[in-house]
């Protein structure tokens, strides 16, 4: 058998010595190779394409940020000399007395949003294109999976600022285990640690969010690309590329990703960067939405704000949570509140099952579909909206009736899907 | 390196260019990465000068005032103490202070502004320890027949005389550090800060 | 199908009628003028930082505003010994609360936590300090148009004077105080800058860095998209 050095041969330099020396060790060369070099993409990526990649930098970004912040943040719920909880005070620290210190802050907390924005954006790709479909199942599994980890994420690590909004919507979402019968009640003082939330649970909070979870979305997204990489990617024509090859075994409409998708990402990047600098440089509250007003109150386990609302990327689950107002079978309103919510996020993973098209991109199906992803994305921004709003009778019957369209666009999909009139897919890529 | 036939001297240009700016902003935004180790205001503030009144300090006498986490020793020299640093010159390692341990203002043979006033930091400077005072003189201070007062480091066993100057042949290869330090008038001290940043 | 959207479409409108609204009087823009941030920080120090801490505040700060330090010492500094310290108060915040029922709130970034959809912190700030009136019903003897039932007297009732709530809802000057209403809004128009500016004291710092930093983005964008545009002529 031949070793690995005879692989790489060096071309002689000093460098190439080096790195054949590596490649006999380590497999450098072939890994760049198989992920990047000669990783054929299809030429026809889109608009929509841009986000995997910006996912990952906002990722490293949070990572990084999160680094920095963590060396100055205190977990800690004891109120200090001047009555004002250490953790809050940490953060305020943070924003004068580190040296900018606030721009790190920021892009945290910018980043957060943005991560859900580049995600969501992500997976309605996936939707328009039908990136889940066979063979790339279980790309979007880990996907979801993803998604879940970064909801994880985000609720930890919004209890640590320790103002208003993070103390009441931890104890809100901590409470909603409660609603599971016999065990609930013992199960969310279990998970606070106290029988409100209290220091312990900051202190618990912190460390998910710090090393757990992140440990966990690491490993998801080495996952998530494994597995694409593995199967080659989809494109907005949802045709398979690695049916037509060349006489090298190199799909007719495949291109390497390096160099010609890294060129393409970097202009992503910096289009991105732009508008994220905006967001941290001219409005880092968002108004209000990236960074919730209230939450420049220190918490008060003793004083509700009189309107609470998550912060925006959660709205959606928020309103599906509070749109059963009705006890059904032996079970409460409540429970089924939660039950719909941690749904309405499942269901996600059925998708490439549910699609009984026969074609996978938007572009070659019918009229049914197109209208059906249409109505499900106006009901989420419709949630969305509700969600950070107090409810009325009438905004209840709204959310509740996108709540069962939400859920009828996935589970009348195998049905809807069939029916559709499609075109037929072209043979090779196009584009448009 | 040359454009030859193989490559695209264009192509291989922009590259330079566009990796060079990127090179660029990639530094810049590991700037604010990089300030946030340095002092931050609440350090800058718990080590900003101290002030000190030294009415009290009788001659003979000798206190310790805190400034940057520090222990800076303020002793009050009397006329035989000073008399004992001018005796011992010859057996220090630098006795004409004229390694860089001490403000321009404090390099003369007393090492202070006023000879009767000593200001300086209490660590030794070999490893860190503080040195105790040791002012009795002679062999009742039990190290030395002649010793005419300083300050031993428990450590190591470097010593000290009374200007903080450290005797030859010890661990400790410097004098004691003068902090920068001035004068308000006659019974105020600043520690930390002086005229010239003033 | 279309009558479906168009009813969701309309919905929102129907369903979404506003909640309270709450009438706020717009707050004068000083953030980059010092003189009325200087007076600003003066009444701060003096009407307010007795019951009020702004402890994340570091008095030294305030040479963002063009004070320099020994300004700061001999004019603000009542409640520290050195510059470089946060701006405390001697109170304790657990024997105010015995005292006043709620402790007062620390103040340093009051200014962003009162921001809403009705107008920024400083709108609301601007029109809570002007808008105590005489109630006989509350312990204080005060009560205000945006903060009902609010602990706090009405410190600065000599500089104003007294207010009440006429029956068409509109606040009257009953007895006027030291300042005219025009002396004492602005007054309060200097004191909220204050209070706007110390809720993020590098407010215009972030700004004129975000100009920069935009700038730099929009040299790499040329390159990035040029470099791009000759590796893609490749691809057809």
């Amino acid at each position: 058998m031949a070793s690995n050095a005879d692989k790489f041969k060096s071309d002689g330099s000093m460098l190439g010595g080096l790195l054949e020396w590596v490649d006999a060790r380590f497999p450098a060369t072939a890994l760049w190779n198989e992920h990047l070099a000669k990783y054929y993409a299809p030429k026809n990526f889109n608009f929509w394409y841009f986000f995997g990649s910006l996912a990952l930098l906002v990722l490293v970004n949070q990572i990084v940020t999160g680094i920095f912040l963590t060396m100055h943040f205190k977990p800690d719920a004891s109120l200090n000399a001047s009555g004002v909880p250490v953790a809050f005070a940490s953060v305020e620290y943070i924003m004068r007395d580190v040296p900018l210190g606030w721009i790190i802050r920021y892009m945290h907390s910018t980043g957060a949003s943005a991560f859900f924005i580049v995600v969501y954006l992500h997976m309605f790709r996936g939707m328009l294109y039908g990136s889940y479909r066979k063979p790339r199942e279980l790309i979007w599994i880990f996907g979801v999976l993803i998604f879940l980890c970064l909801m994880a994420e985000a609720f930890f690590g919004y209890l640590l600022p320790w103002g208003q909004m993070s103390y009441w919507g931890a104890q809100v979402i901590v409470n909603l285990f409660s609603a599971i019968p016999l065990i609930g009640p013992d199960l969310s003082v279990f998970i606070r640690g106290d029988f409100v939330v209290g220091d312990a649970t900051l202190n618990r909070f912190f460390s998910f969010h710090v090393i757990a979870v992140p440990f966990a979305l690491a490993g998801l997204v080495a996952a998530h690309i494994i597995a694409l990489h593995e199967v080659g990617s989809n494109n907005p024509d949802g045709v398979e590329i690695k049916k037509k090859k060349d006489a090298n075994g190199i799909p007719l409409d495949g291109i390497p990703f390096h160099p010609y998708y890294t060129v393409k990402d970097i202009v992503g990047v910096v289009v991105f960067l732009m508008f994220f600098a905006v967001i941290v440089f001219f409005m880092p509250e968002g108004g209000g939405y990236f960074l919730e007003f209230n939450n420049f109150f220190p918490a008060d386990p003793l004083k509700t704000p009189p309107h609470i609302a998550p912060v925006w990327y959660f709205t959606p689950y928020y309103s599906i949570l509070r749109a059963n107002t009705v006890n059904f079978f032996w079970l409460d309103a409540k429970l089924w509140g939660v039950i719909f919510m941690g749904l309405g996020v499942m269901v996600f993973f059925l998708l490439p099952w549910l699609d009984r098209s026969p074609v996978k991109s938007i572009r070659y199906r019918g009229p049914i579909y197109k209208s059906a992803l249409a109505i499900f994305v106006v009901c989420f921004f419709i949630l969305g909206y509700l969600g950070m709003l107090a409810p009325t009778p009438g905004r209840t019957l709204v959310s509740q009736i996108c709540t069962i369209i939400y859920f009828a666009f996935f589970f009348l999909m195998p049905i809807y899907t069939k029916l559709d009139k499609c075109q037929p897919e072209p043979d090779r890529v196009t584009f448009k | 390196m040359s454009c030859d036939e193989k490559v695209d001297c264009g192509r291989r240009r922009l590259i330079v260019a566009t990796a060079t700016v990127g090179g660029v902003a990639g530094v810049a935004a590991a700037v604010p990465f990089l300030a946030s180790f340095a002092p931050s205001e609440r350090a800058k503030s718990a080590g900003a000068p101290v002030e000190v009144d030294i009415s009290k300090l009788a001659p003979g006498q000798m206190m310790t005032v805190e400034w940057r986490g520090k222990p800076v020793w303020i002793i009050h020299r009397t006329k035989e103490m000073l008399d004992g640093i001018a005796k011992v010159s010859d057996k220090m390692a630098d006795p004409k202070s004229e390694r860089n341990m001490q403000p321009d203002y404090a390099k003369n043979e007393f090492r202070s502004i006023k000879p009767e006033y000593l200001v300086a930091v209490g660590i030794c400077t070999h490893l860190g320890c503080s040195p105790t005072d040791k002012f009795k003189t002679g062999a009742e201070s039990g190290i030395d027949p002649e010793w005419t007062g300083g300050f031993l480091c428990p450590c190591h066993g470097s010593t000290f005389d009374l200007a903080g100057r450290v005797y030859k042949s010890k661990p400790a290869p410097d004098n004691l550090e003068v902090p920068p330090h001035m004068y308000v008038g006659d019974a105020k001290l600043i520690i930390g800060e002086d005229k010239k940043g003033a | 199908m279309k009558k479906l959207l168009l009813v969701l479409l309309s919905a929102p409108l129907l369903a979404f009628a506003s909640d309270v609204e709450l009438h706020l009087d717009k707050a004068p823009d000083h953030s980059r003028d010092f003189a009325a941030l200087q007076h600003g920080a003066k009444v701060f120090v003096n009407y307010c930082l007795n019951c009020h801490s702004a402890s994340y505040m570091r008095y030294n700060r305030l040479t963002d505003i063009g004070l320099t330090d020994k300004q700061i010492k001999d004019n603000l500094l009542f409640t520290a010994d050195k510059v470089g310290e946060p701006m405390t108060i001697a109170m304790k915040s657990a024997d105010s609360k015995v005292w006043f029922g709620a402790a007062p709130p620390d103040l340093t970034v009051i200014a962003r936590a009162r921001s809403s959809e009705f107008g920024s912190g400083s709108d609301w700030l601007y029109t809570y300090l002007r808008g105590f009136y005489r109630d006989s019903e509350r312990p204080t003897g005060w009560n205000n148009v945006v903060f009902e039932n609010v602990g706090m007297p009405h410190v600065l009732w000599e500089l104003q004077g007294d207010q009440v709530m006429g029956a068409d809802h509109k606040l009257k000057l009953e007895e006027p105080g030291k300042l005219s209403p025009q002396e004492y809004d602005a007054m309060v128009g200097n004191l909220v800058a204050f209070l706007a500016y110390m809720g993020e004291p590098m407010a215009e710092f972030r700004k004129s860095l975000g100009v920069v930093v935009l700038i730099a983005l929009a040299v790499l964008f040329v390159f990035a998209y040029a470099l791009k545009r000759e590796y893609w002529k490749d691809i057809h």
